[in-house]
């Protein structure tokens, strides 16, 4: 086990282009660090980087107090599971599992032990003299995460590991690796573009946009207080809505109508001529169905409903706006590079499943102003962010996972006896 | 495929086999005549008989076949073995390394593997005189390799291309140095290229006839395509016909044998399972 420490690392390719451009991170020892961010942004390079299998331009990727810039991957006892798992075709499951300790040397018996015991966290027992071509992809999955647990690694490193599964195998495979890295206690870097992934497995999670960290924080601090406006459209399905906004005294007026801010944030807003109002779907509701004691803390407004989805258990309803035609081609342009398409501005409210709200009807909605935030169009820069508070619900986070570890080893060891004991000895 | 299709894709497969079979059975049925009964306007031998084989192998002929069957193998067994291990070198760097130059030697391996040998015989007959590489066994390997490694090198290469990079590094983080990981991983999965290429090697060593005859002289390095050519009837008046005729079986034999033993191991698709699928 180790901390992985990063400080101004840089990856230029041949061309001059910095697929990564100073990023400095720290993962603490046995945390669960999330890289994520559109394609292209440079998260499994970096991933690469701390593995070895792509050269740093310039920083130090430090891991284990040891800076390991110029060592080869061997060198560096990572593991790592491929997004397209890279099992050894002419190897039977055991072999394959087996593979990195014979490449260590290690004794036959010791082997035998140890390839038994990751298999029976895995499951794996029943198929391993099996060849990975007659497995399922779920079975192959377990496989590469077999062949990453069997050796006393530093860090594990996923690349993806879910994104080939399909949507069912994939939420079982979450809250295994979930489990797996709680009680190994592991440090654990894992890349994904898919947030549900990000958000639940995470200690931490780092969303890189072009190649440079954008925030690092727990999945909570990165959904209630986001830096900019990248990052608070990313977190988030559905999307947070940014309807353009101008600000008169401590009132924002917005599309559906007036926002009012408290003294402080109004102050921080003030002194542009427009700006973006953040408020996430589920800030908004049906009017109708709203507490009256909750009422008086928001704004009610009416708007004409596009479009209704009802899904059981809750239910969006889409409502256009105008917008000035530059925020519209900053909010296109944002859509593209968050990978979605989006073509027309329309604000996604989260209301109540029983709601009657109909389409194509004017309905009355009402909006939690609290929770909104307010970003500089220009900058992209959130300008109500409270720092600490998001800071206060990191330092939650990292409490949680340190009780989490606790409790997943102290109850691994009893569930399974002597096999997570091995675990937990070889994990040390 | 209806019932129809079925029949007119054997109809052709037949077709096709007897087309490309029948000189072979003429061969083999010529070697089982007796000298007599060479031309007596059958397909079938009159009277089955083993003089031919017996001529080769034990009598007049032997002298001349025997050494010439056995220099056959040396040269082209290692004619196969260093071609075959160059090109994987060759081919692997091709396949995944980026220097520069290397287009220039692909163009040079198809160049080479296109070039007419026939014009290169003559100048390499006094070369080889010169240097004392004339009628030995290295002085035809040589030219071997040069037919060999260019085709090898290009299915070879086109091998490794197909093997997911990622292989590898999986390796090389499994704690495999670069080398463990061609070993260990590399070279199993292409093993199937690494067979077909032996055979194609082979057969192109073993059936070579222009260097042979030109390069050698006595039975110290002759092949036996260049052996056949020197057989003679028992008087200046007998056609050597049945002699060639088995002894060209003979010499099918091996490459028969070879590809039976090997095509088990051409198994495309040995990487099926490496990936997602």
């Amino acid at each position: 086990m180790a901390s992985i420490e990063m400080r101004n690392i840089v990856k230029q390719y041949g061309d001059g282009y910095p697929a990564v451009n100073d990023v400095s991170l720290d993962i603490a020892d046995g945390e669960f660090m999330i890289l994520v961010g559109p394609s292209g942004c440079g998260k499994s390079t970096l991933l690469r980087m701390i593995v070895g299998l792509e050269d740093i331009t310039s920083g130090d990727m430090v891991i284990g107090g040891k800076r390991v810039n110029d060592l080869a991957p061997r060198e560096r006892n990572l593991s790592m599971v491929f997004q397209n798992y890279a099992l050894y075709p002419h190897m039977t499951v055991y072999e394959n599992i087996a593979f990195p300790l014979r490449l260590s040397k290690t004794p036959d018996d010791e082997v035998r032990r140890r390839v038994t015991e990751a298999s029976d966290v895995l499951e794996l027992k029943e198929h391993l003299e099996r060849k990975p071509a007659n497995l399922s992809g779920g079975q192959r999955q377990r496989v590469a995460m077999g062949r990453a647990i069997v050796r006393q690694a530093e860090a594990f490193l996923f690349d993806e590991p879910l994104s080939n599964l399909d949507a069912k195998l994939r939420g079982q495979m979450r809250t295994e690796i979930s489990r797996l890295q709680r009680r190994l206690g592991i440090t654990t870097v894992y890349v994904t573009h898919d947030q549900t992934e990000a958000m639940t497995l995470g200690d931490r999670v780092c969303v890189l946009r072009k190649g440079k960290i954008q925030q690092v924080a727990s999945p909570r601090e990165l959904y209630e207080q986001p830096v900019n406006l990248f990052v608070a459209g990313f977190i988030g399905s559905p999307p947070m809505n940014f309807l353009p906004a101008t600000l008169e005294g401590t009132t924002l007026s917005t599309p559906f109508g007036p926002i009012a801010l408290d003294e402080q944030r109004a102050t921080a807003v003030r002194g542009r001529d427009l700006l973006l109002v953040g408020i996430r779907p589920e800030y908004f509701e049906d009017a109708s169905l709203v507490d009256e004691a909750k009422r008086p803390l928001g704004s009610v407004f009416r708007a004409r409903v596009d479009v209704t989805e009802w899904l059981g258990d809750s239910q969006y309803a889409y409502i256009p706006y105008e917008a000035p035609e530059t925020i519209t081609a900053q909010l296109r342009d944002l859509s593209r590079e968050l990978d979605s398409e989006e073509l027309r501005t329309q604000a996604i409210v989260s209301i109540d499943s029983t709601s009657r709200i109909r389409e194509g009807r004017e309905a009355e909605f009402w909006l939690d102003s609290r929770k909104v935030h307010v970003f500089d169009p220009q900058t992209g820069e959130n300008l109500t962010r409270d720092a600490e508070a998001g800071a206060r619900l990191t330092q939650m986070a990292t409490e949680d996972r340190v009780d989490q570890v606790q409790h997943a080893q102290a109850s691994g060891q009893t569930v399974s006896g002597q096999s997570s004991g091995a675990h937990r000895a070889g994990a040390v | 495929m209806s019932t129809k299709q079925k029949t007119w894709w054997w109809i052709g497969g037949v077709l096709i086999v007897v087309y490309c079979l029948f000189p072979i059975a003429w061969i083999l049925s010529l070697s089982f005549k007796t000298t007599a009964d060479l031309a007596n306007k059958q397909f079938l031998p009159s009277a089955w008989t083993w003089e031919n084989y017996t001529t080769i192998l034990t009598g007049t002929a032997s002298d001349l076949f025997l050494p010439a069957l056995r220099n056959s193998f040396g040269i082209c067994l290692i004619a196969t073995f260093i071609s075959c291990v160059l090109s994987m070198f060759a081919a692997y760097a091709i396949a995944r390394l980026d220097f520069p130059g290397k287009k220039l030697i692909l163009g040079t391996a198809l160049a080479v593997a296109i070039f007419p040998v026939i014009s290169i015989v003559t100048p390499l007959f006094n070369l080889w005189r010169q240097i004392g590489l004339y009628d030995t066994w290295p002085g035809l390997i040589i030219p071997y390799l040069s037919l060999t490694l260019p085709i090898s090198i290009w299915t070879m290469s086109a091998f490794f291309r197909e093997i997911p990079w990622e292989m590898e590094q999986a390796a090389q983080v499994d704690g495999a140095t670069t080398w463990q990981a061609f070993r260990k991983v590399i070279v199993p999965l292409a093993a199937p290229g690494v067979f077909t290429t032996a055979i194609i090697a082979f057969f192109i060593a073993w059936n070579d006839f222009a260097y042979g005859i030109s390069l050698t002289s006595t039975s110290r390095a002759r092949p036996v395509p260049a052996a056949l050519g020197l057989f003679s009837g028992a008087s200046q008046f007998q056609d050597p016909t049945g002699a060639i005729a088995a002894a060209a079986v003979i010499v099918t034999i091996p490459v028969v044998v070879l590809v039976l033993i090997f095509q088990r191991r051409i198994v495309a698709g040995l990487t099926n399972g490496a990936v997602k699928g």
